[in-house]
Formats: structure tokens, C-alpha cells, sequence
């Protein structure tokens, strides 16, 4: 017996149903079975075999996929009214961990981001427009700028010839055209059809995509200016080819959903291709330690840094991710002097495939705050150029971005936006590797669902979409490129934010 | 909208207030009496080697305060109230003062950035106390008013400059002051602006990082400040400057020559880019600069006439000192009009 009532109600208009069976393919939870044997044993027209599919409520996740796939539009999704006795402490949701709980002895699992209706910073900040004095820009007939680079640059410029010649040699940075990165996501986490979208869709937009922390497939390596590679705790899929392939390397420290945890992804989700990938046997568990093994300190981390850049020589600008903690500031400083070229924020909100629902719902600080705190901090040490930052963590949308960068960040990351665009429904069942829509899952009755040239066109339309946004976005604020806005405080205002909040986030409260 | 104007003999040669006070008030139709000022290249000749510090005080007590400050810092040869004339369309809320000074040969090394901070200081901790320009041989005046009412004020045809600007202000982001009229200054760098920077927080912040204080709550005082970090500290052309301040496109930069270049100016300077509509002159001893915004939002004419290069907001401007001129133009967004002396450091 379920230790709850089920939270989702599956409704099927009978009227309309052909009983075609559809469902009972598409769904991975097992909550349309068809029962062939008794409708065999009825002897019945099959006209009558909708009759026969049992609907199992139960394991509803509200992924939709039946609800998108029914040929005649016949099944709805509806969330059950609570159930339990009403009380503003033991809420339906704390009662339900409770029981799971209790079943299983375990660590409660939780994928996507955090769900605590913590305030959202983004949504109390609003952006300035021009009126009348400073003329707004018409994106669509003036020129419109949102090439970034990303990496360390010069305290200034020296010429020779007479001012005519550069002397000075620049760091390799990264060139985007558009401030919209898209998020490590390993494969293994995510299918190699999710993989083979994003990164299309990253090298058609002029941006770069993440690998996470399970390397790179060799169908991928073709797109590699495209891509970051990433050196995780686990060490998983580094070597030599990988480290020089990628446009640039990311040490992944922490991220914002589990910040000080590692990562696991199952032995089951361990198939041929990705144990070549990863460079682990088929079916074992990949087991990504919460530290890495030899940075316990920040000097450590400034070996492992120069061992990559040795090993790169010196081509490839490396990041280094840390999840939003108290301390971010000097944190980030000391990366940036132990000789990253970026730093990478992830905001407590950020996405995962799975991770410790305690961790994920109590962990961490905005994304908002750790931007203005990491900036300002960069700033006051006067090593602000010395290398960029990056927000990732829940960019819902191309206001967040701008907002992000008004704040001080100069790119951002997007990662579940991304995977929204590629047909994920948010139904968090991601570590279960059942993804009915072929985005985190390996099983290749999944993955096929998902064309990755459809696939890409969705995220490059995506990034496209909100590249034009954040245009018309400048061009309100009467400026004709991004490096205005990066960093300019002064053209955000707070609504309903206490003053220390307004002094953490450096912005004036609306009406000053 | 502001009017602004400006001229610079590449001799030398000097001449009294009347002309530029003239070209201001032909652009009366662009600003209001909140704000009107000059700025003045090679009117100190007896005090040329000693920075001139132009002040403005509340109070008596902003004064004396300024003066122990000073006293303690630098060596002061000679101090004097600016003289004034009585305007009755200006209230004198302010007393005008200036030092002239020395740096002590201790600070000789570093004398530029000790008198950067020496300003700094003063405007940012001494209540009451602002100093307006600070640099050798020239001086900023400046007030709430017309120009014309603030040259009557400062008597302004009394003195004899090679080089000019003026502004009148129709302030709409900051409320008018004394201090907050145009020209801004620092060291010899003055600047009048029409127009707006959109881009200012960026810039501020910038300059922050670089030890600079933006204290006179206009945007336009980041401008001067730019120019300083840029020629002064980096060491930097003014063609240069111009070219981190209103860069050239990224299309136009991808299929020029000179990618690279352009590229390195942009990557590293990206928050030293001035953004929104303005028209700019800028005034140091031995030039004077004047360039546009990137899609030129605001207007600016050039002219020549033997070895004078004018500029100003409106052609009417220029013509009503010079009507017969060898040359006019309207420049273009991003390029920059550089007028130099014909011998650079001449006084």
C-alpha cells in the first residue's frame, strides 16, 4: 500500500478515446498499462479495448508526454486537491518526504532546481528606460552589440611603431556573440541526442555549450570551438585530446543545486558508449567525490589550473565553477589570482539531474547577491579585468540575464531553459532515467524521441529569441552595446527590498 | 540638449573672453539659467609652472578647512578670491578662490597623481569645499546662470587664452549647481558635454577601480576622468582614447585590416565606452579634442580658419565670431576633431 495519495489525477475522455494504445508506449512510469490478455479473453471488438487500458495514477509524474502524443487529445492531467488535513507546518509536501522516508530508510532524492519559495532577487529588481533625454535605440535600424569575451585581459594596452602597433599580447579569451552560454549537463546525465542539440546549437548561435563532467563524445568533436570541456572531481573522460579540443576548460568545484556534494550517476545509466566517453567499465557506478582529491586548498587549486593551462600551452582559458556560498567573494578572488580566467557563480536555484533534496532545498545563497558581492570584490582589489564572471542558476528568461549583467556578470549560463526549449516539462524525474521525452535518460527507446536536429533548432531559436530581447533591452536603455550595461548598477532600481538589501545588491531603491 | 563650443589657436595665439562668451550666447535657445561655464588655456603666465586650484566654497568655515588641508600638503605660492563682478541674475551662494601651488619635491615623481588625490581628498571629505579645475595655466569658471551672465560674473573678457570652451546647460538628470556645471576638470583636462552617459555606471565603476571618486553627482565628470586614465596614466593618444571612447562597430571592425587592434582596444578597454548621445570637447594645454557618440545623437561642427579650429553645437555659433571661415564640417560619428599646438608645451 502507497504511503500517500497519488498527486496527480489522470483523466481520459472515454468518448473520445480509440483505445490506439499510444499511451501505453509512450509513457516510461507505467501508468497506461494495456491489459492485452484480458481483452484477448473478453473476446470483445476492438472498439472496446480503451476498456482495457488500466490508468495508474499512482505513478503520474505530469510529464505529458501522453497528454502530447495522443493522436485525439483524450487525456488531461489535473494535480489532486490536498488530501491530507490542512496545517500551515506539516504541509502536504513535508508530510509526504516523511512517508518516503519512512518507506525507504534513504536520502531523499530531488532533481531540478530548488522548490522553497525563497524571494527571488531578480524578480524585486526592475530596469531603466530612456525617455526624452537619452534617445532609445531601434535595434531593428541601428547597430545593436552583444559580443562578449570572456578571459583575462590587460590592465592596459601598450603600442609601439608610434601608437600604431600592438604590443601588448592579449590572454586567449573566449568570443561569444551572444552572452547566453549553455550549462554543463553531462552525458550520461543527458543523452547524447540532448548533447548533439545543445552543441549545434551553441556553435550556431556563436555561444558555447558545457560539457559537464562526463566528456565529450567523438561524434562531438567536430563542434569543439564550440565547446567547454569540464574537470570534475571525478576526473571522468580527461585526457591530453580532451583538454585541447575544447575552446576552453572548466574546473567544476561545486554547483549551485548540491553545493559540497559530489555527484553519482548510476551503473544502470552506464551504457558502451558512455563507458567509452567517461573511461569507466559498463554498469559501474560513476561516483564523483564531494572534494576533489588533490585541492584541498586554494594553492591546490592553483596547481591544478597551471597544470592544465602547461598542458593546453597556454591556449585555452580556464574557468573555474563554484556554487553561491556565503564566502563567495573571496573565494572568487582567490581564484581569479590563483590564475583562472573566469570564475563561474551557481546560484542556489541551479538545475541538476539529481541531487540530495536536503542539500538542494537549504544550501547556498542567490545568484543575485553572489554576483554584486564577487564583482564589487573583484573591483575593490582592483583585479576586476584579470578575469570574467559567469552567473548560471534558474536564467528564466532574457530579463534575468540582463539584470545578471547589469549586476556585474558578463555572461550566464542557461541549463533547465535549455532543456524546457528541448521538451522537458520540469517533472523532475530526471535521476530515475526514464525522461519520457529522450532528454535524461539512456534507454534508446527514449533517446530516439528526441531528433537532434529538431532539437537544435528549438535552443538555437531559444538563444536567438532572447539574444533579440536583450537588444531591445539595451536599446530601451539607449545603449548600443552590452559592455554599458555590464556592470552598471546605476540602471537597475529595487521594489520591496530592505535597505541591506539594496547595499548588498549595490542598486537604489525605486523613485531615487 | 546643451549648447557647448569651443576654439584653439595652434600658435598660441591669445585672445580675450569676448569671442567665446559670443559664441556661447548664440545657442541661447539650447539651455536654460541652470548653468553656464568657461574654461581657459595659458591665463596664468606668471603662475605657469604652479598648478592653479580653482575652488568653490559654502562657507568661510570650507575655506579655512581647506586651507589647514592644503597647508599641510602642498606648498601654496599665492591665494586670492576669484574676482567677481555683481550679477543680479546670479546669486553668489559660492565664494570662488584659487591657490596657486607647488608639489613638495618629495612628490615630484608621482606630482600628478598626488594632485589627483589632493582633489579627490578635498571634494570628497571636506564639506562645503569643491574644487572646479586644478590644473597649470588655466582655470575653470563656472555657476549657475547663462554663460553670458557667468562671464559678466567672472569677468571673463579680462582674461587672454589660446584656447576656449564654453557651455550652457539645460541640466535634466542632476539638479543644477554651481558645481555641476560644465566645464568638468582634472589637472588640465576639462570637459563640456551635451548630451547624456547612458554607460555612466559602468564607467564609474570603472574609474573607481582606478582610485578616482566621482563626487560632482553629474555624469559628465567621468568623461575628464577617462581622459586622465587613458592619456595621462596609460599613456595613451588622444586618437587612441577616442577610439576606446566611441569605438568603432564590430561589423566595421571584422572586416578592417586593423581587426586586431581594434579587437585588444575593445576587449580591454570595454568599460571605458561612453554610451548614449553626447557631443564632447575636450581641453588640455596642448590640444583640444572633440568627438561623438557612435551613432552621433548629438550635433557637433568643425571649422578652420588659418591656424584656429572651431567647434561647437551650432554652425551660427562659429559664424558669429568668424563669418568667413577656410573650412566647415560636420564630423563624423567616431571621428574625432584633434586640434594640436604647433608647438606642443607652448604656453
Amino acid at each position: 500500500m502507497a504511503s500517500f495519495p497519488p498527486k496527480f489525477k489522470v483523466l481520459v475522455d472515454k468518448e473520445v478515446c480509440t483505445g490506439c494504445l499510444k499511451c501505453t508506449l509512450q509513457c516510461p512510469f507505467d501508468v497506461h498499462i494495456y491489459d492485452k490478455e484480458g481483452f484477448k479473453a473478453s473476446g470483445k471488438d476492438k472498439d472496446e479495448r480503451k476498456n482495457f487500458i488500466v490508468r495508474n495514477q499512482e505513478n503520474c509524474v505530469a510529464c505529458q508526454r501522453c497528454v502530447f502524443t495522443c493522436p485525439v487529445k483524450c487525456i488531461q492531467i489535473e494535480v489532486r486537491p490536498p488530501t491530507y488535513n490542512p496545517h500551515p507546518v506539516w504541509t502536504d509536501a513535508v508530510r509526504r518526504d516523511l512517508k518516503t522516508q519512512s518507506d525507504t530508510g534513504g536520502v531523499l532524492l530531488a532533481a531540478m532546481g530548488n522548490e522553497q519559495p525563497y524571494p527571488s532577487y531578480f524578480d524585486r529588481l526592475v530596469i531603466d528606460a530612456c525617455q526624452v533625454t537619452n534617445p532609445s535605440i531601434d535595434p531593428l535600424r541601428e547597430p545593436m552589440e552583444l559580443r562578449t569575451y570572456l578571459g583575462r585581459k590587460p590592465e592596459k594596452l601598450e603600442f609601439e611603431d608610434n601608437g600604431t602597433s600592438l604590443k601588448t599580447q592579449l590572454a586567449k579569451n573566449l568570443k561569444l556573440e551572444t552572452p547566453i552560454m549553455i550549462a554543463h549537463m553531462s552525458y550520461g546525465a543527458i543523452s547524447l541526442n540532448a548533447h548533439k542539440s545543445l552543441a549545434n546549437a551553441a556553435a550556431e548561435q556563436g555561444t558555447f555549450m558545457g560539457t559537464g563532467e562526463g566528456g565529450l563524445h567523438k561524434d562531438l568533436y567536430h563542434l569543439a570551438d564550440s565547446i567547454i570541456v569540464q574537470v570534475a572531481s571525478g576526473r571522468f573522460a580527461v585526457h591530453e585530446e580532451y583538454l585541447k579540443t575544447g575552446a576552453a576548460v572548466e574546473i567544476k568545484i561545486g554547483q549551485g543545486a548540491k553545493p559540497g556534494i559530489g555527484g553519482h550517476l548510476p551503473g544502470r545509466k552506464i551504457t558502451e558508449p558512455i563507458s567509452k566517453t567517461r573511461m569507466i567499465p559498463v554498469g559501474s557506478d560513476a561516483l564523483s567525490p564531494a572534494p576533489h582529491h588533490d585541492i584541498y586548498s586554494i594553492e591546490d587549486l592553483s596547481r591544478l589550473i597551471y597544470a592544465i593551462k602547461e598542458a593546453t600551452r597556454y591556449k585555452k582559458p580556464v574557468f573555474v565553477k563554484i556554487a553561491a556560498v556565503n564566502n563567495s567573494a573571496p573565494i572568487a578572488t582567490g581564484i581569479i589570482r590563483a590564475g583562472a580566467d573566469a570564475v563561474v557563480l551557481d546560484g542556489f536555484t541551479a538545475g541538476t539531474g539529481a541531487a540530495p533534496q536536503v542539500i538542494r532545498n537549504n544550501l547556498g545563497i542567490p545568484i543575485e547577491a553572489a554576483i554584486a558581492s564577487v564583482d564589487q570584490r573583484l573591483r575593490d582589489e582592483g583585479i576586476r579585468h584579470w578575469g570574467s564572471i559567469i552567473a548560471s542558476g534558474s536564467m528564466r528568461s532574457s530579463g534575468d540575464v540582463a539584470k545578471a549583467i547589469a549586476l556585474g556578470a558578463d555572461a550566464v549560463y542557461i541549463g533547465t531553459a535549455s532543456l524546457i526549449s528541448l521538451g522537458c516539462t520540469v517533472c523532475k524525474q530526471c535521476f530515475t532515467g526514464k525522461c519520457a521525452w529522450g532528454i535524461a535518460t539512456q534507454d534508446p527507446n527514449l533517446t530516439k524521441r528526441l531528433d537532434p536536429e529538431v532539437g537544435a533548432r528549438r535552443v538555437s531559436n531559444l538563444i536567438g529569441a532572447w539574444s533579440h530581447e536583450l537588444q531591445e533591452i539595451l536599446g530601451a536603455l539607449g545603449l548600443n552595446s552590452l559592455e554599458s550595461l555590464r556592470g552598471n548598477r546605476d540602471r537597475l532600481r529595487g521594489v520591496g527590498l530592505s535597505q541591506t538589501e539594496l547595499d548588498v545588491l549595490d542598486v537604489l531603491p525605486a523613485g531615487r | 540638449m546643451c549648447g557647448l563650443g569651443g576654439f584653439i589657436n595652434k600658435d598660441g595665439k591669445k585672445v580675450d573672453g569676448t569671442a567665446i562668451t559670443t559664441m556661447g550666447g548664440m545657442m541661447e535657445a539650447r539651455y536654460d539659467e541652470r548653468g553656464g561655464g568657461f574654461a581657459a588655456y595659458g591665463i596664468y603666465p606668471n603662475h605657469s609652472d604652479q598648478y592653479a586650484l580653482h575652488l568653490l566654497f559654502d562657507d568661510e568655515r570650507a575655506r579655512e578647512a581647506t586651507e589647514e588641508y592644503l597647508k599641510d600638503r602642498v606648498n601654496i605660492v599665492k591665494d586670492e578670491c576669484i574676482p567677481t563682478a555683481s550679477v543680479k541674475e546670479i546669486a553668489p551662494v559660492h565664494v570662488p578662490w584659487r591657490y596657486f601651488i607647488d608639489v613638495p619635491e618629495d612628490f615630484e615623481a608621482v606630482e600628478a597623481d598626488f594632485l589627483v588625490d589632493t582633489v579627490m581628498k578635498i571634494n570628497g571629505s571636506i564639506p562645503g569645499a569643491f574644487v572646479i579645475s586644478s590644473g597649470k595655466n588655466m582655470g575653470v569658471f563656472k555657476a549657475t546662470g547663462l554663460p553670458r551672465n557667468v562671464a559678466a560674473l567672472f569677468k571673463i573678457s579680462d582674461y587672454k587664452a589660446y584656447a576656449w570652451s564654453v557651455h550652457g546647460r539645460f541640466p535634466t538628470n542632476t539638479q543644477g549647481w554651481w558645481g555641476g556645471a560644465h566645464p568638468f576638470n582634472i589637472l588640465d583636462w576639462s570637459v563640456v558635454h551635451n548630451g547624456e552617459i547612458s554607460s555612466y555606471g559602468t564607467n564609474k565603476r570603472y574609474l573607481e577601480m582606478h582610485g578616482y571618486e566621482c563626487k560632482l553627482r553629474t555624469d559628465t565628470e567621468v568623461v575628464a576622468y577617462l581622459f586622465d586614465l587613458l592619456v595621462r596614466k596609460h599613456g595613451l593618444s588622444a586618437e587612441v582614447a577616442c577610439s576606446i571612447m566611441s569605438p568603432p562597430f564590430w561589423k566595421n571592425i571584422d572586416r578592417s585590416d586593423k581587426r586586431e587592434y581594434y579587437e585588444a582596444l575593445r576587449m580591454t578597454y570595454a568599460p571605458a565606452m561612453l554610451n548614449g548621445p553626447f557631443a564632447i570637447i575636450v581641453n588640455n594645454k596642448d590640444s583640444m579634442i572633440a568627438f561623438n557618440d557612435r551613432i552621433k545623437l548629438r550635433p557637433l561642427i568643425a571649422a578652420e580658419l588659418g591656424e584656429t579650429t572651431f567647434v561647437a553645437s551650432e554652425e551660427a555659433a562659429i559664424r558669429e565670431i568668424e563669418p568667413e571661415l577656410d573650412r566647415v564640417w560636420a564630423p563624423r560619428a567616431g571621428s574625432p576633431v584633434i586640434a594640436r599646438l604647433n608647438n606642443a608645451g607652448g604656453k
